[in-house]
């Protein structure tokens, strides 16, 4: 059944993904590969329109591949098994701590998770850059916008319109 | 006005103005919790950021099942959830219900490829950043540095999946976690 499955792999980005929606990328790519469900081209589509559309960027990416993989329902599918995980582990906590802070333990263990995370988010970036950033002209706008983020701290979403204005006006 | 439209109302509202998820939403929320309803004083909202950081999942929708919970319990917590992200879920499905036939757009091609580009430079400061916090702040380099050679190796070497990597640093973690246990 498609949507169990669907329903199942996103239960496990859920789970697995730490630290928000860049995590949520590299375990997309791992879908693209292994269920040939979407092909890494439409996979950086989707993420390029999640990231400019209003909403956090992995829910939003969770719609969209379900969406692709069975229409609406799948959409509906998939953002369900990626919150899920989240309902359950923050409802147990709420209630095991009465008031909570970021308890020792937790920093610990995320501390070991951390680098790991590190590693996966890398690997994502190269297979993105890879794939997006083809030409001289391209690296040479990568190069100024990492320049631009480094030196001018505005929000994501502000190099994020930037950039498909660049590529807009150059016709990239 | 009843409480769950109230949570319904602002949650909705913060999933529709979030550009981007994470850190960019505690601006908003602060605005929404803290000043305007007064469910959560300011450092509640930054513990519940901090725990929802280093738990899994996306963390607009922890914090905002904290904040459903702390008010109503269990079925705040749905409620607050289904709120957050329903905007996402309304919005990518129209788009993506017509987005097959505007891509063979020339234009919203180009807007696509300068907008790849962004990603990537996005990922590329998220990656420095986050190796900043990791290798600059710890005191102790040695151990991490470890692990991520191991991560990237088992990436790139034995192309394991992103779940087994994970999965075994989370075991190393509680193993880690174990033995410093039992020598306390």
């Amino acid at each position: 059944m498609i949507y169990a499955l669907l329903f199942y792999r996103f239960f496990l980005i859920g789970l697995l993904a730490v630290g928000g929606g860049a995590t949520t990328i590299p375990f997309l790519f791992d879908l693209s590969a292994q269920y040939h469900w979407f092909s890494s081209n439409e996979l950086m589509n989707m993420i390029a329109v999640s990231e400019a559309t209003p909403g956090p960027v992995g829910i939003n990416m969770s719609t969209f591949a379900g969406f692709k993989v069975n229409g609406i329902l799948g959409g509906i599918v998939a953002t369900l098994g990626i919150i899920t995980p989240s309902l359950i582990i923050i409802i147990l906590l709420s209630k095991l701590f009465g008031r909570l802070s970021c308890h020792i333990n937790l920093d610990e263990i995320f501390k070991t998770l951390q680098p790991a995370v590190l590693a996966l988010i890398i690997n994502a970036t190269i297979e993105i850059t890879w794939l997006g950033v083809q030409n001289l002209i391209s690296s040479c706008i990568l190069t100024v916008l990492l320049f631009c983020m480094f030196y001018f701290k505005k929000s994501p979403i502000f190099y994020i319109l930037l950039s498909g204005i660049i590529g807009y006006c150059l016709q990239l | 006005m009843n409480i769950y439209f109230l949570l319904f109302y602002s949650f909705f509202k913060t999933g529709l103005f979030t550009f981007g998820g994470g850190l960019a939403m505690l601006p908003l929320l602060k605005e929404e919790l803290v000043q305007k309803r007064g469910w959560l004083s300011d450092d509640e909202l930054l513990n519940y950021f901090s725990v929802s950081e280093c738990t899994p999942g996306i963390i607009a929708v922890n914090v905002a099942t904290f904040t459903g919970y702390k008010l109503k319990k269990s079925l705040g917590a749905i409620l607050a959830t289904f709120s957050v992200v329903l905007p996402s879920v309304i919005i990518i499905t129209l788009i993506a219900s017509v987005f097959s036939n505007v891509t063979s757009l020339t234009s919203v091609q180009h807007i696509l490829n300068g907008i790849k580009i962004g990603v990537s430079a996005l990922l590329m400061k998220v990656s420095f950043d986050l190796g900043y916090h990791i290798f600059k702040k710890n005191h102790n380099k040695i151990f991490p540095a470890l692990i991520f050679m191991s991560a990237l190796f088992l990436i790139f070497i034995c192309h394991l999946s992103c779940a087994l990597i994970v999965l075994l640093a989370l075991l190393l973690a509680l193993g880690k976690f174990y033995f410093q246990r039992k020598k306390s």
